[in-house]
């Protein structure tokens, strides 16, 4: 036994490799990322960035099918991608253990939405697990494992944020892998007709069986402490009741988010007069309690949207709150910034003097649409800004060709915009749609995908060629630029949204990010010759400032880039030769 | 016991989650309960970001709220303003008064606060404020300001000594940087007060 800080993420990897898991197949997603990186520290784990979780869930569900443990890892929207497979897996069954970790947003800290996943536990009819810190998720994750081989279903591990994202102690134990089982073939696996209809059967029926495993799994527990007032929670939450009210209050800590139990509700109801249910997101505990004639105080007094605290439980439960040094104090924001020197500013600054329409996607590049490029009108999921735009098109038909375009991240574009623009191209709207090529996932910390030629590991690897994807499915017109040169940038944008066919524009420069991208000296700027005109400020570079009428640079940040000296009409950002 | 909170705040990109971990394994070698929550993400791309750490005999909750921090840790001058109400009355602030000007202050839609310290210099709390990037720079880089403030914040447990804290940074750095990091953590730690 050894004793650690560890991240909640890294406990479900630590958790993972003790248990003997030997396939782990994820798309990257805050705040589950580090699921599957750490996991790829244990060389005994094989590890993969597929392109997108719906793949990665098939992945892990096959390899189980050969025999072997196996995970996969994806943030909350992920889990939408990957609800395909997902409920069918349940029917199917495995052949060893399979574990499915979601993690969960509440708060927004890094996401589009604040959906809460459990609902996919209730309707794939999947057990869910629910840890509230580091050595739960470890422990989880094998209870987890032993859970999907008893009753052969997928397992869900359902994390947030702030139990991601957190460090607490845990011991670590020895990896105990368990014996592959041979693959058999079973004509009632195929999922059809009479197979599927017995199959369903025999979900509703483990369903029952996993109900009764809630009542006696010691994952859900009753903590008495003698008082009339109980709290139902888990998770985050049950952190914050023990921040607040300690040993004072009666706690069910319910470790199994589904199936939930029922009669370890009412035998906790019976010890107390007054219930609260302490949940994040949906009211999901609180209509099952109210389902079962139990009266409890839930989303009446607690929000359904953001974040919990402790302060928001003191509050809400009329009791003090802390005293403090000062009140808060109006202070400038300080939003998230594209780096200086990203290769997606010049794109962004381009399209905005242009006044495109922009239907953007998920990644660093959303952040083209904060001051002062606000360069983006909307984005939804992985993919939309390519069928969306299609979409938009056919509504606008001329006009919207002529104006809007589609901006995606190369991994964002493996993982769904593919068959966007598939369609742009099947069916033929004159639509432009240009894939930011940084060659890396880099919102999410700089992982590699199938379009930068390395695995996960660093090693060399397939490379898609998005030129020549993109000719496949049908684009005649395939341009490729460099986003550092502003007026070629301008030149083919407005040739291809005049184009009378679809078009993409490949802009191709790796993130600055990236280990090994070679950076120019920071420029020099020259004030005699600067005007305080400000013409470099419109590119929102956080390298950039104009003081006291004169632009300054941030030689800690610049990196050479020269989209700044594009800008300048007086000669005052000239690269200076050291 | 009960539980203290110690919040290191900054912008994103000047090494305060390396610092929260080396706070983090300084207090597990120790013998308390610890937990060090985390900002990665969106946050990250020059933000400000937060990194909450608890430390005590039983630690619950991942996060400090306001009116709980009994100290926190401030990278930049603006920063330290942002996180004040999480401060207890009498509470520590340790402040590099460095400026890194964010977005709204470069495109001229806000002001920075010129009286920053000012303000922090009226209120109930033990101020100690001091150029840590020249104390970096004295040390060998400008990237090691983490750790003169993670020096100075170490003069506050006097029952952990020298030696905790040089072993968690050997473990914790990359190995070039030892030298460096310890030297930068020295200059923090002998600071007067």
């Amino acid at each position: 036994m050894n004793k650690e800080l560890m991240l909640g993420n890294k406990a479900l990897a630590r958790g993972l490799y003790e248990a003997g898991c030997s396939v782990i197949s994820s798309y990257p997603g805050t705040p589950s990322t580090e699921i599957t990186e750490e996991a790829a520290k244990y060389n005994e784990i094989y590890c993969e960035w597929a392109p997108n979780e719906k793949v990665a869930l098939e992945v892990a569900h096959g390899a189980t099918l050969g025999g072997v443990r196996a995970a996969c890892a994806m943030k909350h929207v992920g889990l939408n991608v990957a609800a395909d497979p997902l409920f069918t897996i349940s029917y199917q069954g495995l052949n060893a253990g399979l574990v499915i970790f979601v993690a969960d947003d509440p708060g927004m800290h890094s996401s589009q939405n604040e959906q809460d996943s459990r609902h996919y536990a209730i309707a794939a009819k999947i057990p869910m697990l629910e840890p509230s810190d580091s050595a739960e998720a470890l422990a989880f994750v094998k209870i987890a494992y032993q859970i999907s081989e008893t009753y052969n279903t997928p397992v869900l591990v359902r994390m947030c944020t702030r139990i991601a994202h957190s460090q607490s102690i845990v011991e670590t134990s020895d990896r105990v892998v368990p014996p592959q089982v041979p693959y058999v073939k079973d004509p009632g696996k195929v999922m059809m007709t009479k197979n599927s209809r017995d199959a369903h059967v025999r979900v509703e029926k483990r369903t029952e069986a996993l109900r009764a495993f809630a009542e006696k799994t010691d994952i859900n527990v009753l903590e008495d402490n003698g008082s009339d007032t109980g709290f139902i929670t888990s998770s985050t939450s049950y952190q914050y009741v023990k921040e607040v009210f300690g040993d004072s209050v009666n706690v069910l800590k319910l470790g199994m988010a589904f199936p939930l139990p029922v009669e370890k509700i009412k035998l906790f109801a019976k010890k107390c007069k007054k219930i609260y249910v302490l949940e994040e997101l949906d009211p999901i505990v609180e209509q099952h309690c109210k389902s079962l004639g139990v009266k409890v105080t839930g989303k009446e007094l607690f929000p359904v949207c953001g974040e919990f605290s402790q302060n928001l439980l003191r509050l809400k439960t009329g009791m003090a709150v802390p005293e403090r040094v000062s009140e808060r104090t109006d202070v400038p924001m300080r939003p998230p910034v594209m780096c200086a020197g990203c290769p997606h500013r010049g794109i962004f600054y381009v399209l905005s003097k242009l006044k495109c329409m922009v239907y953007g996607d998920i990644g660093c590049y959303t952040l083209g649409a904060v001051a002062p490029l606000n360069a983006m009108d909307l984005n939804v999921c992985m993919g939309a800004s390519c069928s969306g735009l299609h979409g938009f098109n056919l509504a606008m038909k001329q006009a919207g060709e002529k104006h809007a375009v589609g901006v995606i991240g190369d991994s964002t574009f493996i993982h769904s915009g593919i068959t966007g623009i598939t369609d742009i191209a099947y069916n033929m709207t004159n639509s432009t749609v240009i894939i930011l090529d940084n060659s890396i996932t880099g919102m999410t910390g700089h992982q590699q995908n199938p379009a930068t030629g390395k695995n996960l590991r660093g090693e060399p690897a397939g490379k898609v060629d998005l030129e020549a994807l993109c000719r496949a499915v049908g684009f005649n017109r395939v341009t490729v630029i460099d986003p550092y040169d502003l007026k070629t940038v301008e030149r083919v944008i407005k040739e291809e949204l005049e184009a009378e066919e679809p078009s993409i524009i490949i802009s191709r420069r790796p993130c600055v990010m990236i280990k090994g991208t070679v950076h120019k000296a920071p420029l020099v700027p020259d004030r005699d010759k600067c005007t305080g005109c400000k013409m470099c400020m419109k590119i929102g570079c956080p390298a950039v400032s104009v003081r006291n009428d004169k632009v300054s640079i941030d030689s800690t940040l610049c990196i050479g880039c020269g989209v700044c000296t594009q800008m300048c009409r007086f000669g005052a950002l000239t690269e200076v030769d050291r | 016991m009960k539980t203290t909170n110690i919040m290191i705040v900054g912008v994103g990109g000047q090494g305060t989650l390396l610092a929260s971990k080396v706070l983090g394994r300084v207090l597990l070698d120790a013998g308390y309960d610890v937990k060090v929550s985390e900002v990665h993400g969106m946050s990250q791309r020059g933000g400000s970001v937060v990194t909450y750490v608890r430390y005590g005999e039983k630690v619950y909750s991942p996060v400090i709220d306001e009116g709980e921090a009994d100290c926190i840790v401030s990278f930049e001058l603006l920063e330290a303003l942002r996180w004040l109400s999480y401060l207890k009355p009498g509470g520590r602030m340790i402040v590099n008064l460095q400026k890194i000007d964010p977005m709204p202050v470069i495109t001229g839609a806000a002001a920075y606060p010129d009286d920053a310290l000012a303000q922090m210099q009226k209120l109930p709390l033990k101020l100690s404020a001091y150029d840590y990037l020249v104390l970096a720079e004295q040390a060998g880089s400008a990237k090691a300001v983490n750790l003169t403030l993670l020096g100075t914040l170490s003069n506050g447990f006097a029952d952990i000594p020298l030696s905790v804290w040089e072993n968690a940074i050997r473990e914790l750095v990359p190995a070039k940087f030892v030298e460096l990091n310890l030297a930068a953590f020295r200059l923090g730690r002998e600071l007067p007060q």
